[in-house]
């Protein structure tokens, strides 16, 4: 019978794409795994991961440490490098005979390439770059109350939606939640008539969460060949310098468009900063644009999201794109000129003044406070 | 040879924003621009125009008044617009929209040696999905994250951006790639375009142009044929206010530390 992604009661279990590259597995992927076993536990059905590549069965066992139960792993010389034109077909190939209902990508320049593709040849709806999943109503009316500022009485009568002219009960549905309007809004979608219901996830947002199972791998026969595949790599390069780690560090020092009157002394002193705390240095779009800083360090709407313990902002005004990537951090300490600047509205500790003076001080007290300890 | 790029006008969301007390945003509040990713995508066009001598065309979806935008991009040098516009198209999901927009593509004629440039994405929705999906509804190849782009003969070859490094890619036309920032500084308009802006043609393309295509059908466009729909849209809460340190010395910074380390943060 052909294929027919209208045909919601023909699918079930919560599917990950396992993105791996040069045989490594994507730390995202771990995340995806984590939130798929939520998904999955709440629809009372299988996780498993969708690897892809070549030679890559033996990095499909972690993924059983964080949950999945099973494991379908596609390999191929074809495979090796990533091409929208192989994976797609792939993919789209092993979701038309294994039908599931939920496929979660990680929101990698990769992720975001592959799962529209993907999401288009399927004839179902894909949510870009989410940063909150749920399928249980009472969980998700539940994230609305802490998240939003929707009064309880409307998120109370949140249930059904009219498609079509009729009521239709949202319980099942994968509510996915987003930034839009460069985090202005925020917004819940969801894909009521057509499955699988498919999302790309924000790298470092959702929590990996240890869950150990015992992974099946599975390795199903599929077609490709060399003919499919319209596009051509000829070379993959890796970054030279060792990019920053902003996703995994606990202390981030960053700097704005206040450093412009001393880039490289400003950026020096958050490294002093940055050192003296065990951290990174990450940066506001506007460092990146001005040329300043490496895109690698880009915090905020169109750079990493990040929650470290600390996260130091010097000289940042605050844009609500910034405040997007860095607003869900434990502990936000402001240093500003400006003290009507944005950033003290979510700070937990501001300073009023020039951050030339003040960071060298504040990496005396520091450094005093820690030695004292 | 010609080079057909897409475009959106978008709500400027880096200056003030209002949101209605509903969870809406008040689009009245916004100015409109030309979405900056697509600029350089436009650039791109342009400067592939500048060396092979190509025709440019742009295409947009949107209301009416998106022509002015359109207009704004013939001052910059492209030869001609394409305003894809109906009422039927309005509410549409980037899947609804995709397929519009490959039907306009479709219908205005993609040859052999042709390539389509899209900005990497929108900065309303923020979902860099349209461009591969009109590349897969026109069953197009196509490189996303495009951080240099060179044309020989019928084949580009393309520097596609990753997080950690990139691939080079080679791809032959006709072909859909998307554009990021780093690929180049869009132009201005110039006075000898904004003079001729008026003169160069401009299609509209409806629901009437557009039906009898094989991918338009009431059932896959605007609000109705869309795959997603949105069950909720809210702000989230304003952070409390926090402690401001009065003062910017070192016995400020001595406090702020001692708070720290008093609440085992250092």
């Amino acid at each position: 019978m052909a294929f027919n992604s209208a045909d919601i009661g023909a699918f079930k279990n919560v599917w990950v794409f396992c993105e791996q590259r040069q045989g490594v597995m994507m730390p995202t992927t771990f995340e995806l795994i984590s939130e798929g076993r939520k998904l999955a536990n709440e629809l009372g059905v299988e996780l498993c991961g969708i690897l892809l590549g070549d030679n890559v069965e033996g990095i499909a066992a972690e993924l059983g440490e964080y949950g999945a139960d099973k494991v379908y792993v596609y390999e191929s010389p074809l495979l090796k490098d990533y091409t929208t034109d192989g994976y797609t077909k792939v993919i789209v190939e092993a979701v038309e005979e294994l039908k599931p209902e939920v496929l979660l990508f990680g929101a990698s320049n990769i992720g975001r390439d592959l799962a529209p593709r993907c999401a288009a040849r399927l004839h179902t709806g894909l949510c870009a770059d989410c940063t909150h999943l749920d399928i249980d109503m009472p969980n998700y009316k539940g994230f609305l109350k802490e998240a939003s500022t929707l009064p309880e009485e409307r998120i109370e009568k949140l249930g059904t939606v009219k498609i079509a002219g009729q009521d239709h009960d949202v319980s099942r549905d994968l509510k996915m939640t987003r930034p839009a309007f460069g985090g202005h809004l925020m917004a819940s979608i969801i894909c009521p008539r057509f499955r699988p219901a498919m999302a790309t996830v924000r790298p470092g947002v959702m929590k990996r969460r240890e869950c150990k199972k015992d992974v099946e791998i599975i390795k199903p026969a599929f077609a490709l060949a060399a003919s499919d595949i319209q596009t051509e790599v000829t070379e993959t390069v890796k970054a030279a310098k060792k990019l920053v780690d902003l996703i995994g560090a606990d202390f981030i020092v960053s700097v704005g468009r206040g450093i412009s009157k001393d880039v490289e002394g400003g950026i020096k002193l958050a490294e002093e900063l940055a050192e003296v705390l065990g951290g990174v240095v990450g940066s506001s779009r506007a460092c990146v644009d001005a040329g300043w800083i490496s895109a690698d360090h880009q915090v905020g709407q169109t750079g990493k999201t990040v929650h470290p313990k600390v996260y130091v902002a010097l000289g940042i005004s605050g844009a609500i794109q910034h405040k997007a990537g860095m607003q869900d951090s434990e502990c936000i300490i402001a240093v500003n000129k400006n003290e009507s600047a944005p950033i003290f509205e979510v700070a937990d500790y501001g300073i009023v003044g020039d951050l030339f003076k003040v960071v060298p001080e504040l990496i005396e007290s520091i450094k005093a406070a820690k030695a004292a300890k | 040879m010609k080079i057909l790029v897409t475009v959106k006008q978008v709500p400027d969301t880096s200056g003030k924003v209002a949101v209605n007390p509903d969870g809406t945003l008040n689009r009245a509040s916004m100015q409109t621009i030309i979405n900056p990713d697509d600029l350089n995508a436009v650039e791109a066009a342009l400067a592939l125009k500048d060396e092979l001598g190509c025709k440019v065309v742009a295409f947009t979806m949107g209301p009416p008044p998106a022509e002015g935008m359109l207009r704004e991009l013939m001052a910059m040098g492209v030869d001609e617009g394409v305003l894809v516009t109906a009422r039927e198209f309005g509410g549409s999901d980037t899947y609804a929209t995709s397929q519009i927009l490959a039907a306009a593509i479709g219908t205005y004629g993609v040859e052999a040696d042709d390539v389509i440039l899209a900005g990497r994405q929108a900065i309303d929705g923020d979902t860099a999905q349209v461009g591969p999906q009109i590349a897969e509804k026109l069953h197009l190849p196509q490189v996303s994250y495009a951080g240099e782009i060179t044309k020989e003969d019928n084949a580009l070859t393309v520097k596609r951006m990753l997080e950690d490094g990139y691939m080079t890619i080679k791809v032959k036309t006709p072909c859909l790639v998307t554009c990021v920032k780093e690929l180049n500084a869009p132009r201005y308009m110039n006075i000898r375009g904004i003079l001729d802006a008026y003169q160069q043609p401009m299609t509209v393309m409806t629901y009437e142009t557009l039906k009898d295509h094989p991918l338009i059908d009431k059932e896959t466009i605007g609000l109705e044929g869309s795959p997603t729909n949105i069950l909720t849209s809210f702000t989230p809460p304003q952070k409390g206010a926090g402690m401001m340190l009065s003062g910017a010395d070192k016995a400020t910074t001595d406090q702020l530390a001692g708070i720290l380390a008093e609440k085992h943060i250092i």
